[in-house]
């Protein structure tokens, strides 16, 4: 137990944060922002949660109890975090296949998302969508979006045209699967091709960066400027999926100078420690209870029953009285409820 | 020796074959065992040396190797002209007039992002120009279900493509026929779809020494039968041929002996052959792993009833197929979804009311 009491660490402090690159835009979020103590804390323990569940995932996986696709969030913590610092649960939010992240800072437990992994009846989608598909209140997935390149286009139109709250965040990890964006993409601006929708080109490392940025475009939502686009720089540690070592077209030398110098976890420890806003022990004994409670969930997920088979035709439809499912041949007659 | 003869019946060849290939006076014709993967990736290689105007397009297929290594190699051969990556965006397809492209889908899950090409601006051009503008392009990739991959992931597109005039659509099963039928596909004048299969990629079967030829193809619209039999005739496509031939051997030890016939072609079908064999057997059971409604079993059930050999049923047509929902992740839920041994061997025993 820390022989300092609370009553010695600094309650907030101001930080210098990197400017954003503006596109269509007067002027960018803050670069100097306030961190109390507590949401430097919660930062930290909320960052570490998810890497840590990415982490058991990736050994589940390679234990295969883990099936199918799976993609790892571990580096892009400050993403996810940062945003839903600055937005309400009553927002809505939608994300591609990378999804365990979003998953948690919407609501998610770990339990449920290990579970839903794990393809057991106690998983948040009851075992049915699995990695790629995980739903919870004003969060919908989860999907299978590919590129999709002309539909955003199309999509930024109608949002620009009729002043649509709405902020687009492009995540942008340098690669597209095994392809870097230089390969990829005629700009690698992704922040300028809205065209029409103002832009922002954040640091995604940086949970502040990406928190203040945040702030600043829901605050052009709200007050019915219309739409925005965000492109948070970030990166993955992990392969674009577990079929994908990562290291065929990336050196390893590049993921470990990322790791070294720009972590968002060790970036945010860093600054809390050097101002004395938490102490090594403290941010320790966080790591200790993460640590249980993955463990935990791993647990559940693990031992929990997959679902029962009465479950198969459920849930294709809304609101309709009990519906009879064809099986695998004539005589095979399923029934499904809503 | 009794295993190495069910080889040989089982990839098609009849007795007399393997008994001649036992013959040491002459050079002994040999046999290898090469996996769907490799079977698709020398096609290629053929075809990409055959014809300059060939070309392979399609995400990660040119440095990363393919997604799922179909193309390994062929990048570090034939170079960035003849082998191109292209971003993640279905509806780059190039109908470049002249050249003869090779599209590969990463998933058909995803041709839906280009679905509008395919049969709009692909299987419709000859027809809509009269003749004077054709489309000589092929693609390819995996379809239907894999393993663990979830409702987005796992459909499969037979029937969808199958129902456009304008379009042909192939479906191998074993490594001959994905050799032989991408060839083909290649070589045709003609849009033609080619559905293959990621979790048959790895397996590996018999290439007799003709389809280890750079000239070997099957012809579009021929189905094959793979084994005879006088009880029940059996019809499928891909995957489930194998699945179909499994519970074969099982019903054979209880005296029925089933005529496994392996489409290899959805469109246009060889519903001859189908009719054939059920003019013979009097009982047809159709296996697929796509949804029942509207699908490949549907549309068998149709033509035979259209056609002479609807006189022959001594039973109504019986369809096995995927259960009609979205594909569930979890391993139970999914093993349930899919047309599996036991509900072949159940179907038939019902069909023939034993």
């Amino acid at each position: 137990m820390s022989a300092r009491t609370y009553a010695d660490f600094t309650t907030q402090a101001t930080f210098e944060i990197k400017k954003c690159d503006v596109f269509k835009l007067d002027e960018g979020p803050a670069t100097q922002v306030v961190l109390t103590r507590d949401e430097g804390l919660q930062y930290y323990r909320t960052m570490q949660t998810m890497r840590r569940m990415e982490l058991k995932a990736d050994q589940l996986y390679k234990q295969k109890i883990i099936r199918g696709f799976c993609h790892l969030y571990d580096g892009q913590e400050a993403c996810a975090v940062g945003i839903e610092a600055s937005i309400n649960l009553s927002d809505h939010l939608i994300t591609a296949y990378r999804a365990h992240g979003y998953t948690y800072t919407r609501g998610g437990t770990v339990k449920e998302i290990m579970a839903e992994l794990t393809g057991r009846r106690g998983g948040i989608a009851k075992g049915k969508g699995g990695s790629m598909h995980m739903y919870c209140k004003h969060f919908y997935g989860g999907n299978g979006i590919v590129g999709a390149q002309g539909q955003i286009f199309e999509t930024y139109n109608m949002a620009a045209l009729w002043k649509l709250p709405v902020i687009f965040i492009c995540e942008n990890n340098r690669y597209g699967m095994g392809t870097s964006v230089e390969r990829a993409a005629a700009s690698t601006d992704y922040f300028k091709r809205g065209e029409f929708i103002p832009g922002l080109r954040v640091d995604g490392m940086d949970v502040l960066c990406v928190r203040e940025a945040t702030r600043f475009a829901a605050d052009h939502c709200r007050s019915g400027k219309g739409p925005i686009l965000m492109e948070l720089q970030t990166y993955r540690y992990h392969g674009h999926s577990m079929s994908d070592p990562g290291v065929s077209y990336r050196t390893r030398e590049e993921i470990q100078e990322v790791r070294s110098k720009s972590d968002p976890i060790s970036m945010l420890k860093d600054r809390m420690l050097s101002n004395n806003m938490a102490s090594v022990e403290e941010l320790k004994e966080i790591d200790v209870e993460v640590r249980k409670e993955i463990e935990d969930a791993a647990q559940f997920a693990t031992t929990d029953p997959e679902p029962p088979l009465e479950e198969l035709c459920n849930h294709i439809f809304c609101d309709m009285p009990s519906l009879e499912v064809r099986g695998t041949n004539p005589w095979a007659k399923l029934k499904s409820v809503s | 020796m009794a295993a190495s003869l069910r080889c040989f019946l089982r990839s098609g060849k009849n007795t007399v074959s393997a008994l001649q290939r036992r013959d040491f006076h002459r050079s002994a014709p040999a046999a290898v065992q090469m996996t769907v993967r490799d079977a698709l990736n020398q096609a290629m290689d053929e075809e990409l040396e055959r014809d300059e105007r060939v070309f392979l397009l399609g995400e990660e297929v040119a440095q990363y190797d393919g997604a799922y290594k179909v193309s390994r190699g062929l990048w570090k051969k034939y170079g960035d002209k003849r082998i191109i990556d292209t971003p993640i965006s279905e509806i780059n397809v190039l109908l470049q007039a002249g050249l003869r492209p090779i599209c590969e889908f990463m998933t058909f899950n995803f041709s839906m992002q280009a679905i509008d090409q395919i049969i709009n601006s692909a299987a419709k051009t000859y027809y809509m120009s009269a003749g004077l503008q054709s489309v000589p392009i092929v693609f390819r990739g995996p379809n239907g279900a894999s393993a663990g991959v979830a409702a987005q992931h796992s459909q499969c597109f037979a029937a969808w493509y199958g129902h456009c005039p304008g379009l042909k659509v192939v479906s191998p099963w074993n490594s001959e026929d994905a050799k032989g039928l991408l060839k083909s596909a290649i070589r045709d004048e003609n849009p033609v779809v080619v559905l293959e299969n990621e979790l048959l990629y790895g397996v590996p079967f018999e290439m007799s020494e003709e389809a280890q030829s750079k000239d070997f193809t099957i012809p579009i619209g021929k189905a094959k039968i793979e084994r005879q039999g006088n009880s029940i005739t059996l019809v499928a496509h891909s995957r489930y041929v194998g699945h179909c031939l499994d519970a074969a051997a099982v019903l054979a030890k209880e005296g029925i002996e089933c005529e496994v016939i392996n489409l290899r072609t959805i469109r246009p079908m060889d519903v001859e052959t189908i009719e054939t064999s059920v003019m013979k057997t009097n009982h047809l059971v159709t296996v697929e792993g796509g949804w029942p409604q509207f699908g490949i079993g549907a549309e068998i059930c149709a033509r035979i009833m259209e056609g002479p050999a609807f006189n022959y049923l001594d039973s109504p047509v019986t369809r096995v197929t995927g259960v009609d929902i979205p594909m569930p992740y979890a391993k139970i839920l999914e093993d349930h979804s899919l047309p599996q041994v036991k509900d072949i061997i159940f179907s038939v025993k019902k069909t023939l009311n034993i």
